[in-house]
């Protein structure tokens, strides 16, 4: 019985008001019914996947199901750690006094998924909310709706359901939950969404992470491992469940002299990976549905770019699959240069010097993540304090999200906020500042009625002169 | 009104792409600037601060001056440090590589400060902003248009004025410059003004740090220190500006056993700070603008609140004064008792047991700061583990924000983030992610045609299995040519 979102949501907050989602003991075996749901789970995760994005099994496991397990695992593993109060410096001027910072859940959070990472993005963020102590709905997306019904259907199984709870439905459903009252809201998906989210979160004040996206540049220089740099661009791009990630390599710059070199490793790497008909290989997710297919299309045919394209172009309505597609030197006004691409088409712009490409990626918005193929160490400092990007990555792309001690987010258009690891954990917590202090200490010079000789002293406990500090604990100035 | 914040964003924006704030040496140079204008004008800061709130010097140089010049000293010792990447440990998946963050920072950034403590709000945010090296726009609050000022004419003489700017105004000048694009939108105020701020920042998808306030309970448990409780509770009310600080004590829980002998200790300690009659002291701020004394003189007209009154209650329109005034058990429906009073009203509540404090707390809004004053141990345990506020301060009152190792802001109603100290330069930063990786280390597992072979080594990589990163590095599965 499907319950309604009202009584959901005051379920949840009934449950955190009792304490319910507190004690490490509650966390540790939401966190460990998470994981064997992973594990017992496999079978049917893959296929919803499968039926959702034509997600190949290897990236099933490796991206979605086996980050999943590691989040978990990591979880658990430093979960006492993450609780534990930590004790900062006392200020001297406080003698005596002790200081503590205190991490406490925020109460209520909302989990608000996207389609291309069904469930890893919906579990990665729902972990950190657990982990924290939080009482937690989450609402997947619509866009993957096998993902989204087998989650409803599971984790009510393996996690304790009257305080973590799957609410599923489309944009009627998402704007219900956004009018309640939350306490930390975490949205991954667009930025005209995220715009939504944020607008709907002022009103009550509510805090909101957003894990957005952007035109993820690719830099390629000429002193590279030319085959691995195109192996490792490939990879990244349409072994990304075919380009729809928001990682994903969207577009390369690299010098006029060195891309028909890289056309060519791109080519060859392209054909090993998916033979001479990339439509009829396993190996590629499709295209999650029609509208996003008809947009692709319609990005691949426009006037301007159409002739552009070096590479692929292959197409399938019916399937919805489009195969690896590389364009050469499109116009920079071109829809395909303007917005996210979020599929397998892979513009290559190109410059006289390869310093040039810091300026035309200073001139859009500010990526979820860039990168650069050098071996040039130099051109690796400038890149790093010349451009600004949620997250960035030297010689490979998207796997820098698999180091838990990296914080995992966007700035600017790409979105506020971070997670994985720690930053998880962080996310959905407030950090109470805690001072004590017994009654002893008292410093005369503190009260009204103000007068100089006591501004004089407690001048010179500011400034951290002892001799202020004694007199003032001693009760100087005497009083009448 | 748009155009000019329009030309100001410009300006800024392109100091900012140029570089110009991103050294540590002007980073450096300008918090010294600080330092140096906060030493050579403290007399006009003093007095334009007795100008807008009748603010005692003691209290100025105290809250304001001092804090003020503490934070600039604090952020120049720590500045090298925080500018620093920090290394983090790589994994496995990712074997060879090194992994680091790199603080940077977010751009052009806004300080919307406010009246109350019209010196050190704008201040100590802008450094924080200046430390991360941001350049920023500081709008000080009009209602303390004596500090607006002085603000727009001396910040040009000691810092870098195409990077650091002072935009006065109320009201519209505001919303012309919340149209604007901000990196990041520093708002010290009410939650009122606070939704209008985070719906302005929405659509340019800005993040925000909001220092609100509330209502700070103070629980007053019978095992204490009777004396130095009253004192402290006194000067961390009415000590702090009457009442008008975000975090000042707004009302008080007591047992109906101890009320009687709180409120005759109140009664000494008060009449020892401000004398017989407290409207002549001139320990005491000012109420801020006649709107504001109307709001709070309005608080205590109603029969059954003025009927509660056990002390004070005087107020002079003229001079804008009110005295300490103490209430006990006023009806929990009154405007007094269900908003932020921020005034020199402190209302008592009683109850049976003291730990029936808790939960009557837990009913409103999470607040800035809430406090409790108590030798019992377990108490203190319960309190810390059951309340949840922005900060807490035991057996104390206001004094944990002098304290730069401790984050200062609100949660929930009270606010979102946080700064002082490290957490300032933290406020204005964005911690960026850099992976760096050679061409080594190439797994060709990785890579399609997918076969199970290359899945199970991937997962086990993963899992962070040093065997599976071997086989991995090896180059298994073996292609077949």
């Amino acid at each position: 019985m499907v319950e309604s979102r009202a009584a959901a949501v005051q379920e949840l907050r009934a449950r955190f008001a009792a304490g319910q989602t507190r004690p490490a003991e509650w966390r540790a075996a939401q966190l460990r019914g998470v994981l064997r749901m992973a594990t017992e789970m496999e079978a049917e995760i893959c296929d919803a996947l499968h039926a959702d994005l034509g997600k190949p099994k290897t990236e099933a496991h490796v991206h979605e199901l086996s980050l999943i397990k590691s989040s978990c695992l990591f979880a658990l593993k430093n979960l006492k750690k993450w609780m534990k109060p930590q004790k900062v410096p006392a200020k001297l001027m406080n003698f005596p006094s002790t200081a503590r910072i205190t991490p406490e859940p925020l109460g209520l959070v909302l989990v608000i998924s996207a389609w291309n990472y069904p469930l890893l993005l919906s579990l990665d963020p729902v972990i950190g909310a657990i982990a924290a102590g939080n009482a937690v709905a989450l609402k997947p997306s619509e866009g993957a709706p096998a993902m989204s019904s087998l989650l409803a259907e599971l984790l009510p199984r393996f996690v304790d359901g009257t305080c973590i709870k799957v609410i599923e439905g489309g944009v009627k459903e998402t704007t219900a939950l956004l009018n309640q009252k939350w306490d930390k809201i975490f949205y991954t998906g667009n930025s005209r969404v995220g715009r939504v989210v944020m607008t709907a979160a002022a009103k009550h004040l509510t805090p909101a992470v957003l894990e957005l996206g952007g035109k993820c540049p690719v830099v390629v220089d000429s002193n590279v491992d030319l085959h691995i740099a195109a192996k490792r661009i490939a990879a990244g791009k349409w072994g990304c469940n075919n380009g729809q990630a928001c990682i994903a390599p969207d577009f390369i710059i690299t010098t006029q002299a060195f891309a028909p070199k890289l056309l060519e490793s791109l080519k060859k790497v392209l054909e090993k990976f998916y033979g001479k008909d990339p439509l009829l290989s396993a190996d590629l997710s499709r295209v999650v549905n029609a509208s996003h297919f008809g947009r692709l299309k319609g990005l691949m045919d426009e006037e301007m770019v159409s002739d552009k394209i070096v590479f692929g172009g292959q197409r399938d309505e019916q399937q919805l699959k489009i195969a690896p597609t590389i364009f050469l030197d499109v116009p920079l006004d071109s829809a395909i240069m303007k917005e996210e691409i979020f599929g397998p088409l892979l513009p290559i712009l190109t410059v006289d010097k390869i310093h040039e490409s810091f300026g035309l990626i200073n001139s859009m918005a500010k990526p979820l993540a860039a990168y650069l193929f050098t071996r040039d160490s130099e051109l690796q400092n400038q890149f790093e304090g010349a451009i600004s990007a949620g997250g960035m990555l030297f010689n490979d792309t998207s796997i820098h999200l698999t180091n838990p001690y990296l914080p995992f987010g966007g700035v600017g258009e790409s979105g506020t906020g971070a997670y994985h690891g720690k930053f998880s954990f962080d996310a959905f917590s407030h950090r109470k500042a805690v001072m004590n202090r017994g009654f002893a200490g008292e410093a005369r010079a503190r009260y009204p009625p103000y007068s100089a000789p006591k501004l004089k002293i407690l001048k010179g406990v500011l400034e951290g002169k002892l001799g202020d500090m004694i007199q003032a604990i001693l009760g100087f100035p005497r009083g009448k | 009104m748009a155009a000019s914040a329009a030309a100001v964003m410009e300006e800024l924006r392109g100091s900012f792409r140029e570089g110009r704030t991103r050294p540590a040496e002007w980073r450096t140079a300008q918090l010294r600037a600080l330092v140096r204008m906060i030493e050579e004008k403290e007399d006009d800061i003093s007095d334009a601060l007795h100008a807008d709130l009748a603010k005692p010097r003691m209290e100025a140089y105290l809250h304001e001056i001092s804090l003020a010049k503490g934070a600039c000293m604090f952020a120049l010792k720590g500045l090298k440090n925080w500018m620093k990447p920090d290394k983090v440990p790589s994994a496995i998946t990712t074997f060879p590589s090194t992994a680091q963050i790199v603080p940077e920072p977010l751009g052009v950034v806004l300080v919307i400060s406010a009246w109350n403590y019209p010196f050190l709000l704008s201040i100590e945010p802008v450094i924080g902003a200046i430390a991360a090296g941001n350049a920023v726009v500081l709008k000080p609050s009009e209602i303390a248009p004596a500090t607006s000022s002085l603000f727009a004419k001396l910040l040009p003489e000691y810092v870098d004025s195409s990077c650091i700017k002072v935009v006065e105004g109320g009201v519209t000048e505001t919303g012309a410059l919340l149209g604007q694009r901000w990196d990041k939108i520093f708002y010290t105020g009410n939650g009122n003004v606070a939704r209008v701020v985070l719906a302005a920042a929405a659509k340019h998808l800005t993040p925000v740090a909001l220092e609100l306030g509330g209502k700070c309970p103070v629980i007053v448990d019978s095992n204490v220190d009777l004396h130095v409780a009253a004192k402290r509770i006194a000067v961390g009310k009415w000590g702090c500006n009457n009442g008008q600080a975000c975090i000042a004590p707004d009302y008080i829980i007591t047992t109906k056993a101890f009320v009687t002998e709180l409120v005759d200790s109140l009664k000494r300690v008060l009449e020892r700070f401000y004398g017989e009659d407290p409207l002549q002291s001139a320990d005491l701020s000012r109420i801020v603008s006649i709107s504001h004394f109307k709001r709070l003189t309005k608080l205590i007209e109603d029969k059954e609140v003025a009927t509660k009154i056990q002390l004070g209650g005087q107020t002079d329109q003229e001079q804008l004064k009110i005295a300490p005034t103490v209430l006990v058990d006023v009806p929990l429906d009154t405007e007094l008792m269900t908003g932020e009073i921020f005034g020199p009203m402190l209302p008592i509540i009683t109850v049976d047991k003291i730990e029936e404090s808790i939960a009557h707390i837990n009913a409103g809004a999470k607040p800035l700061a809430a406090y409790l004053f108590t030798k019992d141990k377990k108490l203190q345990q319960d309190f810390v583990s059951n309340v949840s506020a922005g900060g807490m301060l035991v057996n104390d009152v206001a004094l944990h924000l002098t304290n730069p190792h401790l984050p200062f802001g609100g949660v929930g109603d009270s606010g979102t983030g946080s700064y002082h100290g490290k957490f300032s330069f933290d406020c204005f930063t964005h911690r960026k992610a850099v992976l760096i990786r050679g061409f080594g280390g190439e797994a060709n597992a990785r890579y399609p045609p997918y076969t199970a072979e290359k899945q199970r080594i991937l997962r086990g990589l993963i899992k962070g299995s040093f065997f599976a990163l071997i086989l991995a590095l090896l180059g298994f599965p073996r292609e077949k040519r």
